[in-house]
């Protein structure tokens, strides 16, 4: 089976990420494919490279990006709503002339076509929201 | 991509439009959406009622600071999004008829929600 992923809510706010990457890897683990991974509203907070959770407690940021590479996922932030939320990735850093960005490993910043098009390509499509 | 592809998908609004981002967020989706030519239809359930209530005034110039995107919803015939459907229970319970709303809707009861969510292929919770 094809599963599209959507991540409306922020990393330790709210369950919804961790029960999107707990569903993404049992998936994964069961020979399915995962078409994308897409990150909206504060969803887009857990592609931050800058957060420091207690070590006493998962790291889920960590978690999405080494998932990332050990299945080859894309890992998709909404623009819109990464940039109101101060997300940026190099070349949006740039191009807004700000100093700084944070965008974790194995993450990429695109439209919200990509949600679309995940639906589109997906068999099933699995909302992770509040 | 394949543009053959059309599906069903169903953006459902459960927020009201100014205490939370959903709302405003999910109507952009549907707007960039309007694009990929699918079969679209949006359901109004719970406070998401709200969001389609006329005479909002939330501008700069009445205080509040944020965008009116109410008008957005009048323009979605714009772009071949018609399918507009209210709960019926939602709204009465606020207190509010369709002479409340902005855009014309299809008020439907929980069984044809409920149908209606059934023949979907992508259901969008927001």
């Amino acid at each position: 089976m094809k599963f599209g992923i959507l991540v409306n809510e922020g990393p330790y706010q709210h369950q919804a990420s961790d029960s999107a990457y707990q569903f993404t890897k049992a998936a994964l683990e069961k020979g399915h494919e995962i078409f994308r991974v897409f990150f909206y509203h504060d969803g887009v907070n857990n592609g931050s490279r800058l957060t420091v959770p207690p070590q006493d407690d998962r790291n889920i940021v960590e978690r999405w990006s080494q998932l990332g590479k050990e299945h080859n996922l894309d890992l998709v932030l909404c623009i819109a709503a990464a940039q109101r939320r101060g997300m940026l990735d190099a070349n949006e850093a740039k191009r807004h002339g700000k100093d700084a960005n944070n965008i974790a490993e194995g993450f990429r910043i695109s439209g919200l076509g990509q949600l679309i098009e995940a639906g589109i390509q997906s068999e099933r499509f699995v909302v992770f929201g509040d | 991509m394949d543009e053959e592809v059309i599906k069903k998908f169903l953006y459902v609004n459960r927020k009201a439009p100014y205490g939370s981002i959903y709302a405003l967020e999910s109507l952009e989706v549907v707007l960039i959406g309007a694009a990929f030519d699918q079969d679209v239809s949006l359901a109004f359930i719970d406070d998401g009622i709200y969001q389609l209530k006329k005479n909002q005034q939330t501008s700069v110039s009445s205080g509040t600071g944020m965008k009116d995107f109410s008008k957005t919803y009048r323009a979605l015939e714009g772009y071949d999004v018609e399918k507009l459907y209210v709960d019926k229970k939602s709204m009465e319970e606020r207190g509010l008829s369709v002479d409340d709303l902005l855009v014309d809707v299809e008020v439907f009861d929980d069984a044809q929600m409920a149908e209606l969510m059934e023949q979907q292929d992508v259901v969008l919770s927001f």
